[in-house]
């Protein structure tokens, strides 16, 4: 081992170790580190009082400065709500149906809309917004609606729900079974004749009759359908539960209802008319059928007390 | 351990410095056709500089007035008769090109010209320095003053310099903020304190680097930050056009007396040192070319003048290439440093540097001011409607580059039957092709559905926007119609 010594050019001395002549310096600390060092020591001490650090059983030591990544979220939460008041505001004033005469508020509706569909309505609808024919999720693209596809009507919908038996006002409407009723060749032919509604095949007298006698009432003598009471057009080329013969049939042996909860006891007022704005957005909404006025009726409002076929 | 080795503490002087001590720079006064140039140079550079964001352009009423004008704001280059929109970068990205070859071109054409006359550190230091010469005097009052101790005139005389050198450095960095901004807005704006904190932060840098890097780095930016100095170095050879002190014919250097009495013994170097006075980076041209030589010619300047006054003849240090400095001293006549311009090398430089100014040009002047891109919706694909027929729906965005309102007409090419509409235009006046007004200078977003009978299969097909003026411009974007069918 060599001598420590100081080296000629730097003026530094040498840590003593030689290794083939090369030598290394002991270079010291800059002192700008160093105090910066002793600088990260006295901040960490006051961080520890100041902050939530030491941890416990159950929780951390609380800071001095009462900090918590909770409470920095619901500030975060509580501003971003603060900078939408004036939209939502706008909103709660603002008769839906006459929102479109608004465009810039029908804009952050949509917006907002889109937001809250994401949250609340995927789940089934899709995030497309497209639903499910196996499931029986209704499409809201398209230009046929079950319950009225006006801007008041979507958000009746929204707010009741569908076939909540619970909430007074939801959409309602059923479909019995009709299973061991016809024959197989009786429902073949009804098969038949309803895909003949919309242009698909020959009609045929059979199933004509045993349409008008039992489906008449509530899908209409044409097929046509009934909003009120909730009962899909079947003259049209969509099928809420897929379009094909067994697909039919199965529907009218063993139907399937679907179901919608009444969104007005889980989310308020402003959210659910952003929300039908937006699924009135998606391509297919409808005018306001009657002219705008404070006290248009309810078009496709159903009487709660008209009674559903099933009963 | 009795040797007696001093090991203990550091020795007070180290026997060798690793660093240069920096010395400051105290240059000479001197006049010349160089000097001249430089001050010609200095008062254009700094002229465009301060005046360009105050020069007016009428682009009517829905744009902005100002002829030099980077709107970040509304992401807008504005140059005079250009207007730039960000998906045309590239024009930018070509000038950078441009500059970067003019750069390589100007090299190898005339050596560090750049250096030595328009590079902003220059321009600035030279300005600096010149405030030094008015305030302290020249050279040598200036290097007394540095020497002597802190007494009330070297104070006053500092504090005043100082503060000179702050007011042209707030006010460089004050007009730079005017290239973003609407200029008499913004001054408006800065001193009632109402501007963007942005401006304050950037004339705030500006105002610091100005004051440090023009007051008192100056040629140290040259020799140790800037790295164009190592690159030229590379792109120097023997043909490129340097200051060279034509030492063949100076040495050996002596005084006019010692000159006198031995003829044979001297060169026309009279190591009068007036050279090295004048060198704004403090360099002994004599020890030959080097990264400290911004090749300004103020040394040429100072030379010339006294070659004169002894009677020898000019050009003992001149612009000269080394090729050419070796052929005159095997005896060749001086050869013109213009004919250094003229080679293969500089050629090429300049043959990609026009093309691809032309290219721009070219390119700027066939460009469309209507553009139309499309985006399908892709959830869902497509849409059944209660007749049958599929609907797809998509994303139209329609540019409109001028600064007018225009009619734009936009239709479905290449799909049989089918008809548009729009979140604007509803559906019972669904068409083949809709009219839509696109605001001035802006891009207009319309979500378009389109509906094509049943029978329709997935396919291709296009829209096409056409402006409905004069000019009828138009643009074609091929899109894919998703149906049911075909799979």
């Amino acid at each position: 081992m060599a001598e420590k010594r100081i080296d000629e050019p730097t003026g530094t001395e040498t840590v003593g170790h030689e290794w083939d002549g090369i030598e290394e310096l002991d270079t010291p600390m800059p002192r700008w580190w160093v105090y910066t060092f002793y600088a990260t020591i006295v901040w960490a001490i006051g961080f520890v009082i100041a902050y939530p650090a030491i941890p416990g059983l159950k929780q951390a030591s609380e800071g001095m400065l009462g900090w918590s990544s909770r409470g920095q979220l619901a500030e975060e939460m509580s501003a971003a709500d603060r900078a939408r008041l004036s939209v939502r505001e706008a909103l709660a004033v603002m008769p839906i149906e006459r929102l479109p005469a608004d465009p810039g508020l029908m804009a952050q509706a949509v917006a907002g809309g889109a937001a809250a569909f994401k949250v609340n309505c995927v789940q089934c609808h899709g995030s497309g917004a497209a639903g499910s024919q196996t499931l029986g999720y209704a499409n809201l693209n398209d230009d046929d609606w079950l319950w009225g596809g006006d801007l008041q009507s979507i958000e009746y919908t929204i707010t009741n729900g569908v076939r909540q038996a619970d909430h007074p006002g939801s959409r309602t409407g059923a479909m019995p079974s009709f299973a061991g009723a016809f024959s197989g060749k009786q429902l073949d032919d009804l098969a038949s004749y309803v895909l003949s509604l919309s242009g698909k095949g020959e009609a045929n007298a059979s199933g004509a009759q045993i349409f008008s006698e039992n489906c008449a009432l509530c899908h209409g003598p044409t097929g046509e359908g009934s909003r009120a009471l909730g009962a899909p057009r079947l003259n049209d080329a969509i099928w809420l539960r897929g379009g094909t013969r067994e697909d039919i049939i199965a529907q009218v042996t063993n139907p399937k209802l679907g179901a919608m909860p009444a969104w007005g006891e889980r989310l308020d007022a402003v959210t659910i008319k952003m929300l039908a704005a937006y699924v009135h957005s998606l391509g297919g909404g409808e005018d306001t059928p009657t002219p705008v006025a404070p006290a248009a009726a309810e078009p496709a409002a159903p009487d709660p007390d008209t009674p559903t076929p099933a009963e | 351990m009795n040797s007696p080795a001093p090991v203990q503490g550091r020795p007070p002087q180290p026997a060798k410095q690793l660093y240069e001590q920096s010395k400051t720079v105290h240059n000479k006064r001197v006049d010349g056709p160089f000097r001249r140039f430089k001050w010609a140079i200095m008062v254009i550079t700094l002229g465009i500089y301060y005046i360009t964001p105050w020069v007016r352009w009428d682009r009517g009423p829905y744009a902005p007035d100002q002829a030099v004008l980077i709107d970040l704001a509304h992401r807008r280059f504005y140059m005079f008769g250009i207007e730039i929109w960000p998906h045309e970068f590239y024009f930018v990205a070509g000038l950078l090109i441009m500059a970067g070859i003019g750069l390589f071109l100007v090299t190898s054409a005339v050596g560090r010209a750049w250096c030595g006359y328009s590079c902003p550190q220059t321009v600035w230091t030279d300005l600096f320095q010149h405030i030094d010469r008015f305030i302290d005097g020249d050279r040598n009052a200036r290097m007394r003053l540095d020497k002597a101790p802190w007494g009330p005139n070297k104070i006053a005389r500092r504090l005043l310099k100082w503060t000179i050198y702050l007011v042209i450095a707030f006010w460089t960095g004050g007009a730079w903020i005017m290239y973003f901004a609407d200029a008499p807005t913004l001054v408006r704006e800065f001193w009632a304190g109402e501007a963007d904190p942005v401006a304050y932060i950037t004339v705030a840098v500006l105002t610091l680097t100005t004051f440090v890097l023009g007051g008192f780095m100056r040629e140290q930016v040259c020799i140790y930050m800037c790295p164009w100095p190592r690159i030229q170095t590379a792109l120097m050879d023997e043909k490129s056009l340097l200051v060279t002190y034509k030492d063949w014919r100076g040495e050996k250097r002596g005084s006019l007396k010692k000159a006198e009495k031995n003829p044979d013994l001297y060169g026309d170097c009279i190591d009068c040192n007036q050279c090295v006075a004048v060198c704004p980076t403090g360099w002994d041209i004599r020890k030959g070319p080097d990264i400290s030589c911004i090749t300004c010619g103020l040394c040429i300047d100072a030379c010339d003048k006294v070659m004169k006054e002894v009677g020898r003849p000019r050009g003992l240090i001149d612009y000269a290439t080394l090729e050419d400095c070796d052929a005159e001293k095997g005896g060749a006549p001086a050869r013109s440093p213009m004919k250094a311009i003229m080679r293969p090398r500089t050629l090429v430089y300049f043959g990609i540097w026009a093309s691809i100014g032309l290219a721009l040009l070219f390119a700027l002047g066939t460009r469309s001011h209507t553009d139309l891109s499309v985006s399908p919706d892709r959830n869902p694909p497509y849409m059944l409607l209660s007749d049958g027929s599929i609907r797809n729906a998509y994303t139209l965005r329609l540019r409109n580059m001028e600064s007018r309102p225009r009619e734009m007409l936009i239709a479905i090419e290449d799909l049989p039957g089918a008809v548009m509409w729009s979140d604007t235009i509803a559906a019972e006046n669904a068409a083949p092709s809709q009219t839509v007004t696109v605001p001035a200078d802006q891009t207009l977003t319309v979500r378009a559905y389109v509906s094509a009978p049943a029978d329709t299969l997935p396919g291709d097909f296009a829209f096409t926007l056409t402006s409905l003026d004069e000019k009828g411009e138009s643009d074609r974007t091929e899109t894919g119609f998703n149906a049911p069918g075909g799979e």
